[in-house]
């Protein structure tokens, strides 16, 4: 067993420095990596290019890292529910790259699996397209779309194990599973950190050879965005 | 008399068929699962890594690791199963996926959709509906006839940035249910005490108008 742990999130986000680029897990709040934003907070660390779906809320995730000025560009597919970074958009302080969803996730696995680039028909016809390489298969159009390039993967997860291992639950898997190995270095930080031999290895997600910084994260807040409930009869 | 939102929704309930999985967009479309009829089966995908969504859950039942692409708190249902958003895309992109519905805010002749930008105003991003109409084999839009400005949204062609192009079949509006051929827009159906001449009025495009057009059942 190969041991990955790290003792927290500093120790875990070292070496992330100036400029870098970053793909972060989750879906809106849902599976965020609230202990490493935490610590990408407190280490002042600017100019960063960060890919993940969305940019957080105005105080929580990502909105967090705005506020402060730490991200030069995001990359993202849904960018609604903050005021912040609304403006800083609509200033030209921030760069944003807008990419389809499927597109988004695709060149996560795609980093993960090897595979510099592929072709899909998201986008073909709208501004997505424009200056991209393009395709007719099975008379269908596709446009080229590459594989992402990051230093750094930071992920959340449910369970790990020592050696790496993640399970994750519910919808909170959505974007931290693609982007686990997809980055250089993929720093898991998790609910529950268990010795090797606790999880089941047939209902491991990502096996710990994607995962080279793992620690158990601590005050999960896992903020609910849109709290929506049904009346009781 | 215009159908309000949840009719809208009723009436594409009905397009919903036994054996379907069905991807549900943001806004009048999360309504159409609350019209599906008891006797048909049918699971609603929720494309940020969820098969087999069920209502939402009870006060104090709510989980944060469990949402819909709208970032609803959801419950799922006996069935349900999880999966990474790269898995969602895949299962959207090799068309599992039986139909899906969503929101416009302009739809062209050709079938053409706009609804992720505004330019100047409004950039929240497309999200995931470029990738579903992109692949999707039907698609039902539903959407306001007309803006707050009384200007027609089905038009002969799109004047916001695209989403998808040549990919809408139909589309159900507070006027009538339409449906897009080589010819353009046929009328299909009107709203309950909706003239044809009123729904003529209300779109740009031209508008296939054959025999009579029967009012919908809701």
């Amino acid at each position: 067993m190969i041991d990955k742990r790290v003792k927290n999130a500093k120790e875990a986000i070292a070496g992330i420095s100036d400029g870098m680029t970053l793909m972060l897990g989750g879906f809106g709040l849902c599976g965020i990596p609230e202990n490493s934003i935490a610590a990408l907070v407190d280490s002042n660390v600017k100019d960063l290019t960060c890919i993940s779906n969305n940019a957080g809320v105005d105080d929580f995730g990502l909105g967090l890292l705005l506020q402060k000025r730490q991200i030069k560009k995001m990359i993202s597919s849904y960018v609604g529910e903050n005021a912040e970074f609304e403006r800083q958009m609509l200033s030209g302080e921030l760069e944003v790259e807008l990419t389809p969803q499927g597109t988004l996730a695709e060149k996560c696995r795609a980093a993960q699996h090897g595979i510099p680039a592929f072709y899909t028909p998201a986008g073909y016809g709208t501004e997505v397209a424009e200056g991209k390489e393009t395709k007719a298969f099975n008379g269908k159009m596709h446009i080229l779309e590459h594989a992402f390039s990051a230093q750094y993967s930071i992920v959340k997860a449910w369970k790990g194990d020592h050696a790496g291992n993640l399970i994750f639950r519910g919808t909170a898997r959505n974007f931290n599973a693609p982007m686990a190995g997809a980055g250089k270095i993929t720093i898991a930080e998790v609910e529950e950190l268990v010795a090797p031999g606790e999880l089941d290895p047939n209902e491991i997600h990502i096996p710990g050879i994607m995962v080279q910084r793992i620690f158990q994260g601590d005050h999960y807040e896992k903020r609910i965005e849109k709290r929506t409930t049904r009346k009781r009869n | 008399m215009a159908l309000d939102k949840n009719q809208i929704a009723q009436r594409i309930s009905k397009e919903v068929k036994d054996g379907y999985y069905v991807n549900l967009g943001i806004g009048i479309p999360t309504l159409v699962a609350n019209f599906v009829p008891d006797d048909i089966s049918v699971e609603f995908q929720s494309e940020n890594g969820v098969l087999g969504m069920g209502p939402f859950p009870y006060e104090g039942q709510e989980d944060p690791d469990l949402i819909n692409a709208g970032k609803q708190t959801i419950t799922t249902l006996p069935g349900a199963s999880f999966f990474d958003s790269a898995f969602s895309f895949g299962m959207i992109r090799s068309q599992k996926v039986d139909l899906t519905i969503l929101g416009a805010m302009e739809v062209s002749e050709k079938g053409d959709i706009a609804n992720w930008k505004i330019p100047g105003k409004m950039v929240k991003g497309m999200g995931g509906a470029m990738d579903l109409v992109a692949s999707a084999e039907n698609i039902i839009v539903a959407m306001m006839h007309v803006n707050k400005a009384g200007e027609s949204k089905i038009l002969k062609n799109c004047t916001l940035p695209l989403t998808g192009v040549r990919c809408v079949k139909k589309v159900v509006t507070e006027l009538a249910v339409m449906e897009i051929t080589d010819r353009g827009f046929k009328l299909l159906e009107r709203a309950p005490g909706v003239s044809v001449q009123e729904i003529i009025d209300a779109t740009e495009a031209e508008l296939w108008v054959e025999g009579e057009i029967p009012e919908m059942s809701l």
